[in-house]
């Protein structure tokens, strides 16, 4: 088969790809992340790449900029076979990333953040200041910015700390420059000017690689797509000849396992109902109802409100409007206390920053929320937090040598049973799982499904915040869309599709199909 | 077992004690004999006092270095309460000591808690003003021993069941600390908060209010440490315990108290404070000049932390993967 863009393309010079990625395999202990990927990228294109979150985008940016080195595959500069074994080699070879959040200085100037690292200097060996504000000048010009290289980098909005980035990526004669999710925090004027430069470094000659959730952009920007899926590349071709409803099949495309261990559960009287739930700045027009028994998913894509809003939901940020009932009272959560007090519990997504307390005992991480339980005097009694303790990692089939042994030494899994454990020792009505298993191995992933099931049918509420389709879809009774901090869609068990979570996550009209193929 | 027994750290500090000694007890087998050693114990039973709070408030990953300029504060006002009311009797002079020192630790945790200010920044602000408070209470001037009452100097020394009270203040101190930190809610939340602090927020601690705590206990003991000090040596002035903040935390280092937080025991501050103790009067005897002492305590500071960090680091590489691969 011919490749198309052959035919499109006019000088032969354009023909040869910037850069290929050549199977390419790297896994994570308990978690492969990408197996025998390609991926090519060519002068003046931009290549989309699409997929789940967990699909291996980021992985294949980290071995593209020197950070995870693969296990096996062939990386190729213009037809040279070469390795990216740190960082700087990745940009020495014209490889430069642009990431959501810029990984730029906030306290150095414009002009000192393009040239770190390869600043002029003069005959002394000291940096040169005023080639460094005049280059530095000439090169955001080069970018699309007019402001002064001089002012510092904090007193930047998040567009031009993308233009900056840019500007850095050209000082170093970038071939290929990645930008992941570039979009995310930027506003609809800034996504034009964001556009506008895209196109003046395609006409530039340099090879683009464009990470997006968002369908709009990519069928606007994009030349080409890749399509990743559990960590494989499962489609590529022309934009062109490419219609919405085909991406999205190949992001999603799989038959629904069903191993998940979901039981029928009578869904009982409604236990939490939350109304007019707003942030200024996360999420809007929040409502709905939990029963008794259920098990309600929140799907939606990285950054769509979701975690926010639970947060907000246990007390740790306050919302700016809403009400919360339970059990049929109107309930004032200030603070977490309250929450675990009146029975709900949020078991956060970063298990190692927000989770597990490293360095103390399993029995202490999983009693520390229920310590006034465990005592009636004021002061503890170990007997009875070992009790406790011991009661619930049994049911989750915590595998652990001691209760005594320190958290830090448990595999992620476990660590993870941990975590629930604690927040199941409170006895709590409502439970909010957020990722529940994200990063852990199948085996703990499998225990901590059958598990939830558990729960549920113990007559527990449960929400489950997750950004795995087959997650979401194996397990939920009725699942929640957010998207950009609203509510964008509510299934039934019954009518769910992955292809409808999808729609409704990225915000794709039903009656569009996008370009027709 | 005996390689799992080094491993912890507190054994392993008995063992360098014992080593330590050891070694003195070869060039000076008198130091070593057990009327020494109670002299030794008593000798850093205010170390050990302020040891204890110290470390409360470095496993919430926070500082207190104004704890000797709280404590010379609280000592100086003891004293002077001591000389304007001979009458006044000890104990109600020591429960003001230590609620002023709780005051001024009120006063550092309130800072730390409201206003979010690094401890670090905090507690050297405070540091300076809790001396300065000094000076414009006394204008500079000395209280000697004779205006203090025979009653207020001689209590510390007094011999109860053959060991002097200030020794047997410190072993209630250590016995009420070792209650506080492994039987109360309030001590569990010391580790969990300087463990993994966003954790702690979670689980429905309040992190400011556990630093706020901290900073109390360690403000009540420096004030109770002011009273002993002062009254031990029966003098008062601006200066007193200058630089000690240093040895306080030098003690808690050594004794394996992490200054990432939430790591740490009360047996090692205990420990530390003790091997501190031990160099400070053997090195005299066995005639290592005070500049040696200085760089001999430095190197085993370096030491100890570097041991500890390597402890700590074998742990957390294992998370990191973990994180990674999400």
């Amino acid at each position: 088969m011919v490749d198309p863009l052959l035919l499109q393309e006019k000088t032969t010079s354009r023909m040869k790809p910037a850069i290929t990625l050549e199977g390419i395999s790297k896994s994570f202990p308990g978690v492969r992340a990408l197996s025998d990927v390609s991926l090519a990228l060519y002068p003046g294109s931009v290549t989309a790449l699409i997929g789940e979150n967990g699909a291996g985008k980021s992985t294949l940016v980290k071995i593209l900029t020197g950070i995870y080195q693969p296990e096996s595959g062939v990386i190729r500069v213009a037809d040279t076979e070469t390795t990216f074994p740190t960082a700087l080699a990745a940009a020495r070879a014209g490889v430069t990333a642009i990431h959501q959040e810029t990984v730029l200085f906030d306290e150095l100037s414009v002009a000192e953040n393009i040239f770190l690292g390869h600043a002029p200097r003069n005959r002394f060996g000291l940096i040169d200041w005023k080639n460094l504000n005049a280059d530095a000048e000439a090169l955001l010009h080069r970018a699309g910015a007019d402001f002064d290289p001089t002012i510092r980098l904090r007193d930047l909005g998040i567009a031009k700390k993308h233009l900056v980035a840019i500007a850095r990526a050209l000082s170093v004669d970038a071939r290929v420059v990645i930008m992941d999710e570039p979009t995310a925090a930027l506003s609809h004027k800034e996504i034009h000017e964001l556009y506008a430069l895209i196109e003046r470094l395609k006409a530039d000659g340099k090879a683009i690689l464009f990470i997006s959730h968002k369908f709009d952009e990519i069928f606007r920007i994009a030349d080409r797509y890749t399509v990743f899926r559990d960590g494989a590349m499962v489609g590529e071709g022309l934009i062109a000849d490419a219609s919405q409803d085909d991406l999205v099949r190949m992001m999603v495309g799989r038959a629904v396992d069903s191993v998940y261990p979901k039981k029928d559960v009578k869904i009982g009287e409604p236990v939490l109902t939350v109304s007019g739930y707003r942030h200024p700045t996360e999420f809007e027009d929040i409502n709905f109802e939990l029963r008794r028994g259920e098990i309600l998913g929140f799907y939606g894509l990285v950054g769509a409100g979701r975690s926010e809003f639970m947060q907000s939901l246990i007390g740790i940020t306050r919302p700016s409007a809403g009400a919360v009932k339970l059990d049929g009272n109107v309930l004032v959560i200030r603070n977490p206390a309250e929450a675990i007090r009146a029975g709900i519990v949020y078991v956060p997504e970063e298990r190692g920053r927000q989770g597990a307390i490293i360095g103390m005992p399993i029995f202490q991480n999983v009693t520390l929320p229920s310590l006034s339980h465990t005592s009636r005097t004021g002061f503890l009694k170990l007997a009875n937090e070992f009790a406790l303790a011991r009661e619930y990692t049994s049911r989750l089939d915590l595998r652990a040598a001691s209760l005594d042994q320190d958290v830090g030494t448990l595999s992620g899994g476990n660590q993870q049973k941990v975590v629930i454990a604690k927040w199941l020792a409170t006895k709590p009505k409502v439970i909010i799982l957020d990722e529940p298993t994200k990063g852990i191995d199948i085996g703990s992933k499998a225990a901590v499904h059958a598990f939830m099931s558990e729960l549920a049918a113990q007559g527990l509420s449960v929400i489950m915040v997750s950004s795995e389709i087959p997650e979401i879809m194996g397990m939920s009774d009725r699942v929640i869309v957010m998207r950009e901090g609203r509510i964008a869609g509510r299934f039934e068990r019954s009518e769910l599709t992955a292809e409808k979570l999808v729609r409704a996550a990225a915000g794709i009209e039903t009656q569009l199909s996008g370009r027709a193929a | 077992m005996i390689a799992k027994l080094l491993k912890n750290r507190e054994i392993l500090l008995v063992v360098a004690v014992v080593v330590l000694l050891a070694l003195i007890a070869l060039r000076f087998p008198g130091f070593v004999a057990p009327s020494n050693l109670a002299r030794v114990y008593n000798d850093t039973s205010i170390l050990i006092i302020l040891a204890l709070g110290q470390m409360a408030v470095i496993l919430t990953r926070c500082i207190d270095l104004s704890m000797a300029a709280n404590l010379a504060l609280c000592g100086m006002v003891a004293a002077m309460l001591n000389a304007a009311f001979p009458g006044l009797p000890i104990p109600v002079i020591i429960l003001a000591a230590m609620a002023l020192g709780g005051l001024l630790g009120m006063i550092n945790g309130t800072l730390v808690w409201k206003l979010d200010i690094p401890p670090i920044v905090v507690t050297l602000g405070t540091l300076t003003i809790y001396r300065g408070l000094i000076f414009l209470l006394t204008d500079g001037k000395w209280i000697n021993a004779h205006e203090m009452s025979d009653t207020f100097k001689a209590l510390p020394r007094l011999a109860l069941a053959g060991m002097p009270v200030l020794s047997w203040l410190s072993l209630l101190m250590i016995a009420a600390m070792f209650l506080v930190m492994s039987r109360t809610p309030l001590g569990r939340a010391f580790y969990a908060v300087g463990g993994n602090p966003h954790a702690a927020i979670y689980t429905g601690i309040d992190v400011g209010r556990t630093r706020f705590f901290a900073y109390c206990l360690s403000g009540t003991l420096a004030g109770l440490s002011g009273y002993l000090w002062v009254s031990r040596y029966a003098v008062a002035y601006v200066d007193i315990a200058a630089g000690f903040e240093l040895d306080i935390i030098a003690a808690c280092v050594i004794g394996g108290i992490s200054i990432a937080g939430g790591i740490g025991s009360v047996a090692g501050a205990v420990l530390g404070a003790l091997f501190l103790g031990v160099i400070k009067n053997a090195l005299p005897v066995i005639n290592i000049s005070p500049f040696a002492q200085m760089a001999i305590s430095g190197t085993v500071i370096i030491i100890a932390v570097a041991v500890n960090a390597r402890a700590e680091r074998r742990k957390g590489r294992v998370i990191l993967r973990k994180a990674e691969a999400v």
